[in-house]
C-alpha cells in the first residue's frame, strides 16, 4: 500500500478567507480576515503589526526642527520669514508622554527668547506655531504646504504676521504661552495628531483667539485629519483656517460659539471640547 | 492622623489616610502626574506596611472625601451593610488580604461579604495584593447577571460585539456585526459607540440592531453607548432600548464633568425597567482609572481608589455589565504594558469583590508603551481570573475610536485555550445557526442565513 499523498496528511491551507469578503466594501474595519483554527492567519496578523509599527515610529520619530526651519525660509522669501525655535518644559519624549502639563509650558530659555523679542511697530494680528505634537511625521509631511497657503492669504489682506515659531515636545496649549508672549491677537498651532492604526501622519490645526495661559479647549477651533488622500487636503484646510481666522477677528472669539454659526461643512470645523490624549 | 514606618535611621511619614493609600499604590504615571505617588520604592513598601496595620473600621470612621461634599461618599456610607461587614469587622487591611486568600473563603462567603465592604476598603487591600492574589480572589467571586442571555456563569466567557464605524454608516456597522456573529461574538451585548450623539441617529441604530436581533431570534441585548440623557430621550420616543449606558467616575465632581448625577441615573434606570424588555439588570457602565484626575476632580485620592469608588456607585444600580476601559486613557495615566496590566487586574478584582459583573476592555493607544503581546498577557490573566466579558472588535482595530482593543479571534483563543463557552442561550443559538459546534467554529458558506440577509439588503 502506498503512503498517502503529503497533501492529504496536512491540514487545509491556513487562513483561507471567510466567504463574506464582499462585506469589506462597506467598512475599513478589519472584517473577514479568515482564521487558522480560531486564530488570526499570518498575513492579517503581520499587516496589523505593520500598521502599529508605523504609528509607533511616528510617535517617536525625532522632530527635524532645523530642517523645517530652513525649508520654510527657503520657500517663503517674500516677505522674508523670521523663524524662532522654542522647546517645551518636557525635556525628552519619555517625559513628554508622561507629563502633558510640561508640554503645555515653555522651558526657561525659550521664554526668555520670546520675551526679548523686539516689540513690533504694531501688534501682531496672527501667529503661527509649527509643533511636533504626537506625530513629527505628520508635521514633516504636511505642515509647510498648509502654512504657506494661509500665510500668503493673510498677508494679502494686510495682516501683520508674527515670526514663525517652531516648537519641540509641544502640546496644543503651548501656543497659549507663546501667543501671550508675542502679544498676538490670534494663534494657529499646526501639530501632529495622535497616530491611529491607519493614519500615522495626520496633522491638526488649533486656532485660539487672544491666546493666553489658561485657555480651555472649548475656546479653540480645531481642523483635524489633514492628510491628502485619505483626509483633508491642504487647500481645504487652508481655506477653512483663513475663514475661521477672519470670523474670529470679526467676532473676537474662537471656540464653541464660532462653530455654531459656521457655514462650512461641520465635519471640517470642530470646536475642541474634550481633552483627549492628543491634548 | 499621621502614619509612620521606620527602617533603621529612616522614618517614613504619611500625613493622612488618603496619602497613605496613594503612596502604597502600585506605580502609575497618573499618580505621579498628580504628585501623589511614592517618591521611591522604599517609601511605597513602607506605606504598604503601615496600611496593612490599619483596621478596616477606620474606613467607616473617616470619609476620604467628606460626606457633606460628595454624593458618592454619601451613597457609600448610607448603603453600607453592617451585618455583612460583621465577618471581617475585627480585621486590619492586611488581615483582610489573608482572609480573602483562605481556603474557607469561598464564593458564597464573598457574595455575602460584598455589601459589607466599602470601595475604600477594597482599594486598600488591593494595594497589598500581588497580581496572583488579585487573580485568585477574583476567580472565587461569582457575579451573574441576566437580560436575554446569562452572563458570568462558571465556565463561560461572553463578548461585547463592538461594530463601530467612523460615520455611523448602517451598512458598515452591519458588516462588522455579521462578522462578529459569524465569529461567535455578541453574547454580552451588541454595543455601538456612536460617532454622532444626534438623537435620531441613536434611535436609528437601536432600531437597526433590534430588527436584526428579532429577525434571527438572537438571545442577546443591544446598546448604543450614548449619554444617559440621550437614552432617556430615545425611550420617550419609543425607541427599542435594552440597556442604558453611561460612563461614570468615583466622585460627584467627576460625574458632574460627565453631565450626570445619581438622580439622573436613577431616572434612566426607572425608565428602562418600565419598558420591561429584560429583567432587573438594565444598566451598562464604563469606567477607567484616571478619569477623576483628568476632570480635576480627584480630591487628592489616587486613581485606583477613585476607580473603586466608581464601582461603589455602579453597584447601586444592579448593572448587567460594567467594564473598565483600561488602556484607553493614555500613557500619562498608565504608562506601559506593565501598568495597564496591573490596573486591569486591580479593576477586575475590585469590581468583583464589590459584587459587580466585571468585564474589561483590554486596550491601548499608539502613544502608550504597549502592544498586542501585552494585551495577550492581560487578556489571558483576566480570563483565568474569571472576567465576565471582553470586547470583540474586528481585528482589534476600532476605526471609530482610534484605539486597539481585543478581537473576535482573541475571544476564540481564550475559549479554545481555557475551554470556556459562550452564554448558554447564545451557545444554543450559535449551534442552531450552524456557526459553532462543540466549541469550534464551523465553516459557513455564502448561503448562510446571516449572509443571505446582507446580500439581499444591498442588492
Amino acid at each position: 500500500m502506498s503512503p498517502p499523498e503529503m497533501t492529504d496528511a496536512l491540514p487545509k491551507p491556513a487562513g483561507n478567507g471567510d466567504p463574506w469578503q464582499d462585506l469589506r466594501r462597506h467598512t475599513s474595519a478589519r472584517i473577514a480576515q479568515g482564521r487558522s483554527g480560531a486564530s488570526l492567519p499570518t498575513a492579517p496578523m503581520l499587516a496589523f503589526q505593520l500598521a502599529h509599527a508605523q504609528a509607533r515610529d511616528a510617535v517617536h520619530l525625532p522632530f527635524d526642527a532645523d530642517g523645517i526651519s530652513a525649508l520654510a525660509q527657503k520657500v517663503e522669501e517674500n516677505p522674508p520669514l523670521e523663524v524662532l525655535h522654542v522647546r517645551s518644559a518636557a525635556a525628552d519624549r519619555s517625559i513628554y508622554l508622561r507629563r502633558p502639563d510640561l508640554g503645555r509650558r515653555l522651558d526657561k530659555a525659550s521664554r526668555l527668547r520670546l520675551t526679548q523679542l523686539a516689540s513690533p511697530s504694531r501688534p501682531f494680528d496672527f501667529a503661527f506655531v509649527i509643533a511636533d505634537g504626537l506625530s513629527a511625521l505628520a508635521v514633516h509631511q504636511h505642515a509647510l504646504p498648509v502654512f504657506r497657503l494661509v500665510r500668503q492669504a493673510l498677508i494679502q489682506t494686510g495682516w501683520n504676521i508674527a515670526p514663525l515659531v517652531i516648537a519641540e515636545q509641544a502640546r496644543v496649549a503651548l501656543g497659549d504661552e507663546i501667543g501671550e508672549l508675542l502679544g498676538a491677537k490670534q494663534l494657529a498651532i499646526l501639530i501632529g495628531e495622535r497616530p491611529g492604526l491607519s493614519s500615522a501622519d495626520s496633522l491638526g490645526i488649533y486656532l485660539t483667539y487672544a491666546p493666553c495661559i489658561g485657555r480651555h479647549d472649548a475656546e479653540r477651533n480645531c481642523i483635524s485629519n489633514i492628510r491628502p488622500g485619505n483626509g483633508l487636503d491642504y487647500a481645504q484646510a487652508a481655506r477653512t483656517l483663513v475663514w475661521l481666522a477672519d470670523e474670529a477677528r470679526r467676532r473676537q472669539l474662537t471656540g464653541v460659539a464660532l462653530k455654531d454659526e459656521s457655514e462650512h461643512d461641520p465635519l471640517l470645523v470642530e470646536s475642541q471640547v474634550d481633552t483627549g490624549p492628543s491634548e | 492622623m499621621e502614619y509612620r514606618q521606620t527602617f533603621g535611621v529612616r522614618t517614613h511619614r504619611f500625613a493622612d489616610l488618603a496619602t497613605l493609600l496613594a503612596r502604597a499604590s502600585a506605580r502609575k504615571s497618573g499618580d505621579e502626574l498628580a504628585g501623589l505617588a511614592a517618591h521611591n520604592d522604599e517609601e511605597r513598601v513602607a506605606a504598604r506596611m503601615c496600611l496593612a496595620e490599619v483596621p478596616l473600621t477606620r474606613f467607616l470612621d473617616e470619609a476620604l472625601i467628606p460626606y457633606e461634599q460628595d454624593e458618592v461618599t454619601r451613597l457609600i456610607f448610607d448603603a453600607h451593610d453592617a451585618e455583612a461587614f460583621a465577618s471581617v469587622n475585627a480585621l486590619t487591611v492586611g488581615g483582610l488580604r489573608d482572609w480573602l486568600l483562605a481556603y474557607e473563603t469561598d464564593s458564597t462567603a464573598l457574595t455575602r461579604l460584598a455589601p459589607g465592604l466599602t470601595p475604600e476598603m477594597v482599594a486598600a487591600v488591593t494595594k497589598l495584593m500581588r497580581n496572583q492574589d488579585l487573580i485568585l480572589v477574583a476567580s472565587k467571586c461569582r457575579v451573574i447577571t441576566h437580560f436575554r442571555s446569562t452572563i458570568g456563569l462558571p465556565g463561560r466567557l461572553s463578548i461585547r460585539l463592538q461594530p463601530n464605524h467612523p460615520s455611523d454608516d448602517a451598512h458598515g456597522i452591519a458588516a462588522s456585526m455579521l462578522d462578529g456573529l459569524l465569529y461567535g461574538a455578541g453574547d454580552a451585548v451588541i454595543g455601538i459607540n456612536p460617532s454622532s450623539d444626534n438623537l435620531q441617529n441613536v434611535i436609528s441604530m437601536l432600531e437597526m440592531i433590534d430588527e436584526l436581533r428579532r429577525r434571527f431570534d438572537i438571545p442577546t441585548q443591544s446598546c448604543v453607548l450614548t449619554h444617559v440623557t440621550n437614552s432617556i430621550a430615545a425611550m420617550e420616543r419609543g425607541a427599542p432600548l435594552d440597556l442604558v449606558f453611561q460612563s461614570i467616575g468615583g466622585t460627584e465632581k467627576t460625574n458632574r464633568s460627565f453631565g450626570i448625577d445619581i438622580a439622573l441615573l436613577e431616572e434612566a434606570r426607572a425608565a428602562a425597567l418600565a419598558l420591561g424588555r429584560g429583567g432587573d439588570n438594565v444598566m451598562y457602565f464604563e469606567t477607567g482609572q484616571g478619569s477623576s484626575l483628568s476632570a480635576g476632580a480627584h480630591h487628592g485620592l489616587d486613581q485606583q481608589t477613585c476607580e473603586a469608588r466608581a464601582y461603589g456607585l455602579a453597584r447601586h444600580f444592579k448593572p448587567l455589565l460594567v467594564n473598565t476601559v483600561v488602556g484607553f486613557i493614555g500613557p500619562e495615566y498608565l504608562y506601559d504594558g506593565k501598568q495597564i496590566t496591573r490596573a486591569g487586574l486591580e479593576d477586575h478584582f475590585c469590581g468583583k469583590l464589590l459584587g459587580l459583573p466585571m468585564g474589561c476592555d483590554v486596550c491601548y493607544t499608539n502613544h502608550a508603551e504597549a502592544d498586542q503581546d501585552d494585551m495577550d498577557n492581560l487578556l489571558t490573566l483576566l480570563a483565568v481570573a474569571g472576567c465576565n466579558y471582553f470586547m470583540g472588535v474586528p481585528g482589534a482595530d476600532d476605526i471609530m475610536l482610534n484605539y486597539q482593543s481585543t478581537s473576535f479571534h482573541d475571544a476564540l483563543y481564550l475559549r479554545s485555550l481555557l475551554g470556556l463557552k459562550p452564554a448558554p442561550e447564545f451557545e444554543a443559538w450559535l449551534e442552531r445557526m450552524q456557526i459553532m459546534r462543540g466549541g469550534r467554529l464551523l465553516n459557513v458558506d455564502t448561503r448562510h442565513a446571516l449572509l443571505g440577509m446582507s446580500n439581499g439588503g444591498d442588492a
